[in-house]
């Protein structure tokens, strides 16, 4: 399977309007439909508050490049290997210069077959090397979940610590915008349930360096799970994210806004909206804490935890499909550990139940929005809404 | 306007050395074996065979839960075993322990892993016949088919990039040349240039499909073209004919940068595993006539005899010493301990995560409290 989409590149531009409007959680053309792109312009002061001594805007984009380029320097054993890497610059421009850089032996364009080239990687793994696979979309990834389960996952156990698989699996996965249900699929929870595993889910250009890199480093099979929308968004860098030794731990959430009265958490793509939400609420005198879970595999459950005790109620928010997915083993977790201190019941967001729809108008009903999320914390605080799902 | 036929007029020849009395053919070619290559090489085969024999049986009597042989492909096994070196990565499928068996490992060692013992290098996770050993360089065998083709290449990509004088050699059966993972490797190991030795083991049989229902290709040979292979078909029961071509293809390999697809057309004369009666879909004539008129073993006895280094005195002590060496090590296996309840926790990851360990301190919390529960002859 070979999809190419018209990605729309968004340049860098100098200290412009441009780049004010790029500063945000904002795309430029390719829309999820509904709400120009003016409405949704915010002023990002705000958002400061959470990045120490920001300095430089870097687009996710660019943070996974360099993340990349830096760890092939360090360590001449990681070399890339997916459909269009090399000679294209990568289907979404991640790799854009290291064909270029390191040559062809450690970035290598592989023919159409991800069961092939995700077999060949691992058993590059099993010998000692650390490649960096790339689906296009994690939807190619069924092709080749065979050997993500039972080459990668399974080995270390199965052969009691004789073969290590420090491999790593990356590419979009979710609902980009306008791709239809067989582009569209979330994988978090379906690789999440698999122990063997790691699965790490980037939100900003900070969570992209640092978690690859530590994906990179990791002597485990992780899968890094990206978004294409958030290719093109800048998030402020501190000079500490731009040193080449920086390093994110595996299995740490992160708290992107704290909040006392209720618990959001989300990953990737959704954290955006999440934080939205939260100002929206704050403006109705809800105080959201908003977790942005980073690991979807170890999952931070003290974090989680720590926060419902704190806030006493729980808005899970993802994109894939609601059954069986990250928001149920949150809730579940939560009931195990903090039952007691949950005065509502735990608010499920979700994608919904139904294979991706193309028109833009429905594509924009079967993903969360910003107003499903607000109505979910409202809920949960005991504040009457409206059941429509249009706001 | 020409089409190419679906098949040449006639089928790709077979490499053989020996013929079915185990003289060598007077105009054959093969690469020379020493005396003492050529008695280890048939000591092994009879110690496979033997293995085979009481480990079968061992199932059938309940004392372990499966196995399966590797009768009638004791050549391939030991041959090829023979022909590369300690240093290629051996990448099998599941019908090649004679390979471990020459690199090393021992009758005890094949016995903790069926039993599944606390000496078991597997731990106890898997099930009999899943040997591997890191020091043998002998991947782990896994039960998924062609998986392992990919991986081979991976891994000689990987020897190739660390300039080491070595290769990949990995098995599979005619069945597995039906899955992706055979067309994706052997395309891919072209294109890379990889070092890697592919080793079909063509038996006729994948379970109960015969190959006449797997492809309606001329066997597994005329694949390699079709991908850029090179390619040969050898008689997979003559164990000179087997180490002639796999010694050839490792020089290839290795010196020249590129893959080889070695087709060795053999009989698979057990059942495909203990889970299968046989009888049920072919003829027992058929099972019968490769067994004892093709045997390669006894092929391969033949040559040395005719070479004046074997005889019938050795041969009787050999197999009684090995059948004494194979029922010992059964037995010391069958009494030894099994692995302790630490071995279900450990490497799922390379660190021991909070959750497994708090479960794991919650289970032996729990056996302490409830002794009765759990079983006294497993250690904890």
């Amino acid at each position: 399977m070979v999809l190419l989409l018209a990605v729309n590149m968004v340049t860098r531009a100098g200290f412009s309007l441009k780049q004010l409007k790029m500063w945000g959680i904002i795309r430029q053309k390719v829309a999820a439909g509904g709400g120009s792109p003016v409405a949704r312009i915010r002023p990002v002061v705000s958002n400061l508050r959470n990045y120490s001594s920001a300095v430089k805007q870097m687009m996710v984009r660019e943070a996974l490049n360099s993340a990349l380029d830096e760890e092939m320097s360090a360590d001449p054993k990681v070399f890339l290997m997916g459909e269009e890497v090399g000679e294209y610059q990568g289907a979404y421009k991640i790799s854009k210069g290291l064909l270029e850089k390191y040559g062809p032996e450690r970035v290598l364009d592989t023919p159409i077959t991800e069961a092939g080239f995700t077999g060949i990687g691992v058993g590059a793994a099993y010998y000692g090397l650390k490649p960096v696979v790339e689906f296009m979309t994690f939807n190619f990834s069924m092709q080749a979940i065979d050997h993500i389960i039972n080459s990668a996952a399974k080995s270390n156990y199965m052969s009691s610590g004789q073969i290590s698989v420090p491999i790593v699996f990356r590419g979009p996965n979710g609902a980009a915008a306008g791709v239809g249900a067989q582009h569209s699929h979330c994988y978090a929870a379906w690789y999440a349930s698999v122990p063997g595993l790691k699965v790490l889910s980037p939100y900003s250009s900070e969570d992209a360096r640092g978690l690859l890199k530590a994906a990179i480093r990791d002597p485990d099979p992780v899968v890094f799970l990206e978004n294409e929308l958030l290719y093109g968004e800048s998030f402020p860098v501190s000079a500490e994210v731009l040193d080449s030794s920086f390093c994110l731990p595996i299995g740490k959430a992160k708290i992107e806004r704290e909040g006392k009265d209720v618990t959001i958490t989300a990953f990737s793509k959704i954290v955006g909206l999440s934080l939205k939400a939260a100002e929206i609420l704050a403006k109705e005198g809800i105080s959201a804490e908003v977790i942005n879970l980073r690991s979807i595999r170890p999952l931070d459950r003290s974090t989680i935890n720590a926060s419902v005790r704190k806030t006493n109620r729980l808005v899970t928010v993802e994109e894939g499909f609601p059954q069986h997915g990250v928001g149920a083993e949150i809730c579940a977790s939560v009931i195990e550990e903090s039952f007691s201190y949950l005065d509502a019941p735990v608010e499920r967001i979700a994608g919904a139940d139904v294979p991706m729809p193309y028109a833009a108008n429905l594509e924009r009903m079967a993903v969360p929005q910003v107003e499903d999320i607000v109505r979910a914390a409202k809920r949960a605080c005991y504040r009457s809404v409206p059941m429509a799902a249009a706001a | 306007m020409r089409f190419i036929s679906e098949s040449s007029e006639e089928r790709i020849p077979c490499y053989r050395v020996l013929d079915d009395d185990g003289q060598p053919f007077p105009d054959s070619s093969f690469v020379k074996v020493s005396e003492g290559v050529a008695i280890k090489m048939y000591n092994d085969m009879v110690t496979l065979q033997t293995m085979d024999t009481i480990f079968y049986e061992a199932q059938r009597q309940g004392r372990i839960s499966f196995y399966l042989t590797t009768s009638g492909e004791e050549a391939i096994n030991i041959a090829s075993a023979a022909a590369i070196k300690n240093d290629d990565f051996v990448v099998p499928q599941y019908r090649e322990p004679g390979v471990l068996l020459w690199r090393g490992f021992s009758m005890q060692e094949f016995a903790n892993q069926c039993f599944g013992n606390k000496a078991d290098y597997g731990k106890g996770r898997q099930m009999p016949i899943h040997y591997g050993s890191n020091k043998h360089n002998y991947f782990t065998v896994s039960s998924t088919i062609a998986t392992q083709l990919p991986h081979a290449v991976g891994a000689a990509y990987a020897l190739k990039m660390d300039q080491k004088d070595a290769c990949a050699v990995t098995y599979f059966g005619d069945g597995g040349t039906s899955e992706g993972d055979f067309h994706a490797a052997l395309n891919f190991s072209a294109v890379t240039e990889a070092p890697v030795i592919f080793i079909c083991r063509n038996n006729g049989w994948a379970i109960s499909t015969p190959i006449s229902d797997q492809f309606r290709s001329d066997g597994a040979v005329v694949k390699g073209r079709a991908y850029g292979v090179r390619s040969i078909r050898v008689d997979g029961n003559d164990a000179l004919a087997i180490y002639s071509a796999v010694h050839a293809a490792r020089e290839m390999a290795i010196g020249e940068g590129r893959p080889i697809l070695i087709e060795a057309l053999t009989y698979r004369v057990g059942h495909h595993t203990t889970s299968d009666d046989s009888t049920k879909y072919r003829p027992v004539d058929e099972i019968e006539w490769w067994r004892t008129t093709q045997d390669p073993v006894t092929r391969f006895r033949k040559w040395i005899e005719s070479n004046g280094w074997w005889n019938g005195d050795i041969e009787s002590e050999l197999r009684s010493s090995v059948r004494k060496q194979i029922l010992h090590a059964l037995q010391e296996a069958e009494k030894a301990e099994k692995p302790p309840i630490s071995d279900l926790f450990t490497d799922v990851y390379d660190v021991s995560p909070s959750n497994l360990r708090e479960q794991e301190h919650s289970l032996r919390e729990t056996i302490k409290k409830h002794p009765q529960d759990y079983p006294s002859n497993v250690p904890i």
